[in-house]
């Protein structure tokens, strides 16, 4: 019994998190990777894009409730999630063909790209507050839980709880669709092979007969469908505040770097191995060592490695572990 | 237009506007902003040596700011009675333990001749227990120190020394720390850097905000002495009263800007010895060599020149120059609030300053630091005053109206995204370029 405890236990407070805000920070980190990888810079605007998905979800959601359309037991902003797509790939291209092309166009070094990324996330972040204001927005409505603490235990017969939220459900389900969508794209279709192409050997390709233009917006595309979806299933599961996603930047380039830029497969790995080693660094072990050790060795304190102030902090940690020792990331990178 | 006339014009045209708030809106507002224009210009100068002269992305001017301001409170506060006897030691050997294990580390990683793989685990477990050793003796002291009239100390405290010496104090602690950031990133090529920097930056942040026996954490430390006197002291001067009555201003109002005055006397005369040593730096052949790096690495190292120590080097002394700027900063608040760190105020600010002043020359960053803390600051009532005159046919009652006038201050972010788009696509090299040599 005090095994079956701490396994549930282990899968409450770690695995299902985990599993939640990995699959975020993976979809913003191949929204990342793959501007890197055709584009050829750090996009941290990517962040603003996210909200600005977000943005548009809770708007779009606002005006299907005051409509009368839901999706009970399911959020609104699941039923609206593909025009609030629409919205921001229409941002994503415009920002694209107002900034970015005369940079490309110039051929511009990949610093004067992040920096004018810089300025485009300065003005989508104006932006953003200046339409929603800066305040908390909560847009989840419908059913809360899937599987509440209280009937699991009920089910089962054991002290401690399982908790599944909606929103933990239904990030992990549309991350998983979604991605295998991506990489059907890329391998499958012919435009996914000219985009893999494209950012293979930029010239080659060009010779053969692919046109950039349209590489480029394919790519503004897949980026805002990551974004918008990464960033709406973020708020929905955290609530939605403007600045957290400036904050968010940070991991989902740890995240890339780690799995190694340039790599969707990398990306993914990179957001669970950062989502985990938060959790698992920062959690107080202590009910754990008192399911699994004989009560005489159980220490008396939280038995942390690191208070939980310094979650965010680890994924820098990690960033910088991994910079130092293998730069190139987990999978080699600059190839989609 | 030739460098020196542009320079002429800008900061003509800067002091003007400096006068005209003076005398339309207050002597005290004015004064307010210029302070921060003098030390958002320093900071910004840190990184134009970096940035202009040796191609160095350092995003993490955030971090180097907060050490400078830690400085404050180490070396001006009072020490709390009783929290040395608590343990303030045992926290320091606690500490050294930890960096020896580091070290220690490292160097059993670059001497030792196994296989890679057994490295990293030695060295892993040495920085381990070297960790756990470290909680082992520091968590009791911490929590008692930390239990010491936490509503007035709970912490450390200093050295109850002058305040003006932490201005040094912060450039050294900037420049010890961007010595070990420069060992572990100036490999990176410049994306990673910049990544690595700002992360690095809000680790930093994130250490001041948690560890309450170094800084008082989110509690903020308060009342840090001033190397100016108070307004109360001087309003009880009989100078001031007759200087008063000259020029006809309330004393009150007559105090605070004699205060304000005699930071931007300091605030100027540092400026002017780091503007004065950094230019005579990038016109000596070092500086030179600063630039043939950063044109072209590859030749610069045929040349013989050591570009990894190069790099280092300035990295440490733009980085000390953001500390001190940051240690100035914390003395003119009076007050040391790690949670008031943010990266788009310390960080991306200051490179759009560096990007619209024009990066490679020192005039020009001085001029960015101005103008750029300028329209931050104006941009806010100014962002008002456009919505309510777009806004002036709609009525009162509409909610339209009133969420957009309510919302009207983000507009500053929106100003500064465009005005660094704007220089980027037409003044990519900035208001006052870089000098042809």
């Amino acid at each position: 019994m005090d095994f079956l405890n701490g396994i549930t236990l282990i899968a409450n407070y770690i695995i299902i998190p985990g599993l939640t805000y990995g699959s975020q920070l993976a979809l913003g980190a191949l929204g990342i990777t793959i501007i890197y990888s055709v584009l050829r810079f750090s996009n941290f605007a990517h962040g603003e894009f996210m909200s600005f998905g977000a943005m548009s979800s809770i708007l779009l959601s606002w005006l299907f409730l005051s409509l009368g359309f839901t999706l009970n037991p399911l959020p609104t902003a699941i039923l609206v999630l593909p025009i609030a797509i629409v919205f921001t790939i229409s941002y994503c291209i415009i920002i694209d063909k107002f900034i970015f092309k005369f940079y490309r166009k110039q051929n511009s070094k990949s610093v004067i790209n992040l920096i004018v990324s810089i300025g485009v996330m300065f003005f989508t972040g104006g932006l953003i507050r200046f339409i929603v204001g800066p305040g908390d927005k909560n847009f989840f409505d419908g059913e809360r839980f899937i599987l509440k603490a209280r009937t699991f235990k009920n089910i089962t017969g054991l002290n401690e709880g399982l908790t599944l939220k909606t929103t933990q459900g239904i990030t992990i389900i549309l991350s998983v669709l979604l991605v295998i969508l991506l990489f059907w794209f890329l391998n499958k279709t012919k435009t996914g092979k000219s985009m893999r192409a494209y950012s293979d050997n930029k010239e080659l390709a060009l010779l053969s007969g692919i046109n950039p233009e349209k590489v480029v917006l394919i790519t503004w595309m897949i980026t805002g469908t990551l974004a918008c979806v990464a960033g709406t299933l973020y708020g929905l599961d955290k609530s939605y505040k403007p600045f957290t996603y400036l904050h968010l930047v940070l991991p989902i380039f740890s995240a890339a770097i780690v799995g190694g830029v340039g790599n969707p497969v990398g990306a993914i790995i990179g957001g669970f191995v950062i989502a985990f080693s938060e959790l698992i660094i920062t959690f107080a072990y202590k009910k754990i060592f008192f399911y699994f050790l004989p009560i005489n060795f159980v220490p008396e304190g939280l038995s942390q490695i690191l208070s939980t102030d310094y979650k965010i902090a680890i994924s820098f940690l990690i960033l910088v572990l991994v910079l130092l020792i293998k730069p190139t990331g987990i999978y080699k990178g600059k190839i989609i | 237009m030739t460098n020196s006339s542009r320079i002429k014009i800008f900061y003509i045209l800067m002091s003007m506007t400096l006068l005209f708030v003076g005398f339309f809106q207050s002597w005290n507002v004015a004064l307010t902003i210029f302070n921060l224009c003098l030390i958002s210009s320093i900071m910004t100068l840190g990184i134009n040596i970096q940035w202009g002269n040796a191609g160095i992305v350092n995003f993490g001017v955030m971090g180097f700011a907060a050490l400078g301001g830690l400085a404050n409170i180490i070396i001006s506060m009072p020490p709390t009675q009783n929290a040395w006897e608590a343990g303030g030691e045992i926290i320091i050997v606690g500490l050294l333990i930890f960096t020896l294990s580091i070290f220690l580390s490292i160097i059993l990683f670059k001497k030792s001749n196994v296989n890679k793989r057994i490295k990293y685990l030695i060295s892993f477990t040495f920085i381990i227990s070297g960790y756990f050793i470290m909680r082992l003796l520091v968590d009791t002291p911490i929590e008692k120190i930390e239990a010491i009239e936490p509503a007035k100390t709970g912490y450390l405290g200093g050295f109850n020394l002058p305040v003006l010496l932490s201005w040094p104090v912060g450039a050294l602690l900037a420049a010890f720390s961007a010595f070990i950031i420069g060992k572990i990133s100036l490999g990176l090529r410049s994306d990673y850097l910049a990544i690595a920097t700002l992360g690095i930056s809000e680790i930093i942040i994130y250490f001041l905000k948690n560890e309450d026996w170094l800084s008082r954490g989110v509690k903020n430390v308060n009342g840090l002495p001033r190397p100016v006197p108070y307004e109360i002291e001087l309003q009880s001067k009989e100078w001031v009263l007759k200087v008063s009555n000259y020029l006809d201003i309330p004393v009150t109002e007559l105090s605070s800007i004699i205060v304000k005055l005699s930071y931007s006397i300091l605030f100027c005369a540092v400026l002017l010895i780091v503007l004065f040593l950094l230019e005579i730096a990038v016109k000596s052949p070092w500086g030179r060599m600063m630039r043939a790096i950063r044109d072209n690495e590859v030749s610069a190292n045929a040349m013989g020149k050591n570009i990894k120590q190069r790099h280092l080097q300035v990295f440490i002394i733009g980085s000390a120059i953001v500390g001190l700027a940051g240690a100035m900063l914390t003395t003119l608040d009076g007050q040391f609030t790690p949670v008031s760190y943010q990266p788009l105020r310390y960080t991306f600010l200051i490179w759009i300053m560096v990007i619209v002043g024009g990066s490679g020359n020192n005039f020009g960053s001085i001029i960015g630091g101005f103008l750029i803390w300028f329209f931050w600051v104006q941009s806010e009532p100014l962002g008002l005053w456009f919505i309510s005159q777009i806004t002036t046919h709609i009525s009162d009652t509409n909610i339209i109206k009133s969420h957009l006038l309510e919302n009207a201050a983000h507009i500053r972010l929106m100003f500064m995204g465009m005005i660094l788009l704007i220089a980027l696509r037409f003044a990519p090299k900035g208001l006052i370029p870089e000098v042809k040599r």
